[in-house]
Parts: structure tokens; C-alpha cells; sequence
């Protein structure tokens, strides 16, 4: 089977969690960087990838996919003779917790992360401007209170759809993987057993793999 | 007999997108109101339902559900001979075609649910509430709303829904903010010429129909 080819960075958070899959199905695949710096990714062979020019884009034979989490279902179906099932698509209880807690991370946990981290590292890193320090306090409030309702569950069940590992955890990995490394860290020390819950996750292989090519490695 | 039981009110978006979703597949429900301005969905017998303290929640015999698109999911794939059998991908379409519907409704839920959820808060429910609009506020999200809907208005000309050939799940789950931002400023999608017609389509149909009625239907 030819590998897949995905357009983006691997320092790029959606990028990053579609290589975490790749990397957990153990699939060939070609990384081919887009230069955002200099606007590739608005320009229009990219925009024929991804019409709201963001990174990553899949290609696939004649098939070109855009959005992460979308990218990700893909290549899982794709893959699922490799023995690695992260979606559980033949249990209708267990594919019902994959999508309702993959949704918490696309809908609560990604809006209150993400502005910490594009504010405390993205800005200043990357574009060499000031962080918005009012931003940060109070997407930290919000988080506070996700992970408030996340350490309620991982004190219930191993990870977050239930007692196996899945796509649900493993979207949470980019987003978070960056919060380790701004002062904001912190906030995970009050929530014992999210923080057990990341160390787990981030032990296994395709983690250590994928977190070697981002920032602060 | 319905085992279906949805909680919360159909003015809610989040709501309504799980009921189009319900009478799109033929499938009976039990609506069970949850009084928010009492804080019911903060009371303890709630969160054990939905964790975050928010509507919808859905129960039926074999599980409890949350978020929205998680639950129009489950209904699709617990009940895949019954009503509207195109809503997930097309009939034979098989993994291309599930998966475009996966591309469009991520694009939903990641670059139209955010401007436009903030715009319905401004435009609706600030003033029902009696909170203060923030003009700052509506024109930033106006802003980008009109770049997205620029984007689904190109792809709006080359195929008939977003998916597809067929209306899918992605389509639908735009009804619920599009319907009270078109009744608040029907400019923003009817200035463009494909989005003016596919909003008019996806709108017709009988099943946002039944819960426009719903949400129009006097309370008590």
C-alpha cells in the first residue's frame, strides 16, 4: 500500500496529532513542510489542498483531506488491519464515548488550552511579539474547570472513552505537549489524576516519536 | 415507545441540531426540559448525565451521550436502516464518503461554530437576557464569519451540498445558529449566491421544519 502525504509542519500541533496516528497504525507516509513564514499555506496550491488555508492537508491517491481530527478518523479506518483500534467502530457503546469525549477536546478542552499557549509561546516564539497576559488568566480559569471535570472521569475510567487507549486521548496529546512547556504547566499538578493519565499517554512510542520533532524537545 | 430521551430546550442550538438529527431518522424521542434558569443544569443530578453542566444530553437503553455531533453520530450509526440513510455518507459511498462528511462537519465545528455562536449570543440572546452587546464583539465575528462563508461559497458552486451530492450531518449541523443569524441579518448568507441557495434548501426541509415549530411553540 503507497504511504500517505501530509502537507504541514511537524512543530504544528494539527499536524502533530495526525502524525501520532500514523505513527500509532505504524503507516508509511511522506511529511512535505509548508512554509507558513513566507505564506504557503495561503497561496494557492495549498488553498487547492485546504480551502480555509491551514496545515495539515492529506493526500491520498486522488483524495485531499483537510482537518486534523478528520485526517485522523481516515487514516485509522485506513489502517485498521494494522491491529491498533483507536476508534472501536464494531462496539457502538465504546465508538459512542470515542466521539463524545474527541468532542470534549474539540469543544472544551481546545478553547481553553489553546489561547494559553498561542498566547505564551506562539507569540513570543514565533512572531516575537507580548504575550496577552489577560487572555491567559482567563483561559486558565476555563481550563481549570475542564480539567476539573476530566480528573472526575479519569478517577472513574483508565482514559477518557473508557478502560482503552483511543483517539479521544491521543487528540489531547499537541495542545498539551506545549502547555508543558510554558510556566502554565503548573495548573496539571492539582488534578492527580489527569497528571497520571498524561504520563501514561505520553509513554508510548509514537508520543516520544512525534514530541521529538516539536518545539522544546 | 420511545427508550430516546433528550434533555434540554429546543431553543437551545446545540438542542435543536440533535432533534433535526432525531426527526431526519424517524426516530421517536421523549423531550425532558431542563429549567436553566433555575440551574438545573448545574444540579447534581445533571452533571451525573452531562459532566459540564450543559444541554443537550441523550439517554437511551444502552448509553448516555453528550456533546451535540457526538450525539448525531450515535443516532446515525445506532439506527442506520431507519428515516434519512445519506446524512453519514452516501448510501454506497463507503469510506470516502464518510469521511467527507468528517472533513465538512470538523470545518463546522472549528471555523463556522465559533463566530457564529458568538454572533447568536450577541444578536439573540444578549438582548432576551438582558445582557449589554459588545459592538466590538459582533463586527470581529461578522469579520470572520464572512471569511468562512467566503470559503463555503466557493465550495457551494462546485458541489450541491458540503459533503457531497447529498444533504449529510454536516449540513444540518449549521441549522441551528444559521436559522437565528439569517433572522437577524439574512444579508450575510443571502448576499452569496451559493450559500443563499443552499441555506434556502437545507432550511425547507420537513425535519428543521418540525423543530422550528418546536422552538416556536408557546412554553408551559
Amino acid at each position: 500500500m503507497a504511504g500517505v502525504k501530509i502537507y504541514g509542519k511537524p512543530i504544528s500541533t494539527c499536524t502533530a496529532r495526525v502524525l501520532l496516528c500514523l505513527e500509532e497504525v505504524g503507516a508509511e507516509y511522506q511529511l512535505v513542510s509548508i512554509n507558513m513564514p513566507s505564506g504557503e499555506h495561503k497561496g494557492p496550491a495549498h488553498l487547492a489542498r485546504n480551502p480555509f488555508g491551514q496545515i495539515p492537508a492529506l493526500e491520498d491517491g486522488d483524495l485531499v483531506l483537510f482537518e486534523s481530527r478528520a485526517i485522523s478518523k481516515y487514516v485509522l479506518r485506513k489502517y485498521k488491519e494494522s491491529g491498533t483500534d483507536l476508534l472501536k467502530e464494531g462496539n457502538l457503546a465504546e465508538s459512542a464515548m470515542v466521539e463524545v469525549w474527541l468532542e470534549a477536546e474539540s469543544q472544551q478542552y481546545n478553547p481553553a488550552i489553546s489561547p494559553i499557549v498561542w498566547q505564551s509561546l506562539i507569540v513570543p516564539k514565533m512572531y516575537g511579539g507580548t504575550p496577552d497576559q489577560a487572555i491567559i488568566d482567563s483561559s486558565l480559569e476555563k481550563l481549570k474547570k475542564v480539567l476539573e471535570v476530566y480528573e472526575a472521569r479519569l478517577s472513574k475510567s483508565k482514559y477518557l472513552a473508557g478502560n482503552f487507549f483511543s483517539l479521544a486521548d491521543l487528540s489531547h496529546f499537541p495542545f498539551t505537549r506545549y502547555l508543558m512547556i510554558t510556566p502554565y504547566a503548573s495548573v496539571f499538578e492539582s488534578y492527580p489524576h489527569v497528571k497520571a493519565w498524561w504520563e501514561d499517554i505520553t509513554s508510548r512510542p509514537a508520543f516520544k516519536k512525534v514530541s521529538a520533532g516539536m518545539l522544546g524537545s | 415507545m420511545a427508550s430516546v430521551t433528550v434533555y434540554g430546550t429546543p431553543l437551545s442550538p446545540a438542542v435543536s441540531r440533535v432533534l433535526a438529527c432525531l426527526f431526519e431518522k424517524d426516530v421517536d424521542f421523549k423531550l425532558a426540559p431542563v429549567d436553566m434558569a433555575k440551574g438545573q443544569h448545574k444540579s447534581p443530578d445533571f452533571l451525573k448525565l452531562q459532566p459540564f453542566g450543559q444541554v443537550p444530553a441523550f439517554q437511551d437503553e444502552l448509553t448516555t451521550v453528550f456533546e451535540s455531533r457526538a450525539i448525531c453520530k450515535y443516532i446515525c450509526n445506532k439506527y442506520p436502516e431507519k428515516g434519512n440513510q445519506t446524512l453519514m455518507g452516501g448510501r454506497d459511498g463507503g469510506l470516502l464518503a464518510q469521511t467527507s462528511v468528517d472533513q465538512w462537519l470538523e470545518a463546522e465545528g472549528q471555523s463556522f461554530n465559533p463566530p457564529s455562536s458568538a454572533l447568536v449570543f450577541q444578536l439573540a440572546f444578549a438582548p432576551m437576557f438582558g445582557f449589554k452587546q459588545d459592538p466590538a464583539a459582533i463586527e470581529q465575528n461578522e469579520a470572520k464569519l464572512a471569511n468562512v462563508l467566503d470559503v463555503y461559497d466557493r465550495r457551494l458552486g462546485e458541489s450541491k451540498f458540503l459533503a457531497g451530492d447529498d444533504f449529510t450531518l454536516a449540513d444540518l449541523a449549521h441549522l441551528p445558529n444559521g436559522h437565528i443569524l439569517v433572522s437577524k441579518n439574512e444579508d450575510l448568507f443571502m448576499s452569496r449566491k451559493n450559500v443563499g441557495r443552499w441555506w434556502v434548501e437545507i432550511s425547507a426541509r420537513p425535519a428543521w421544519k418540525k423543530v422550528v415549530e418546536m422552538q416556536n411553540a408557546p412554553l408551559g
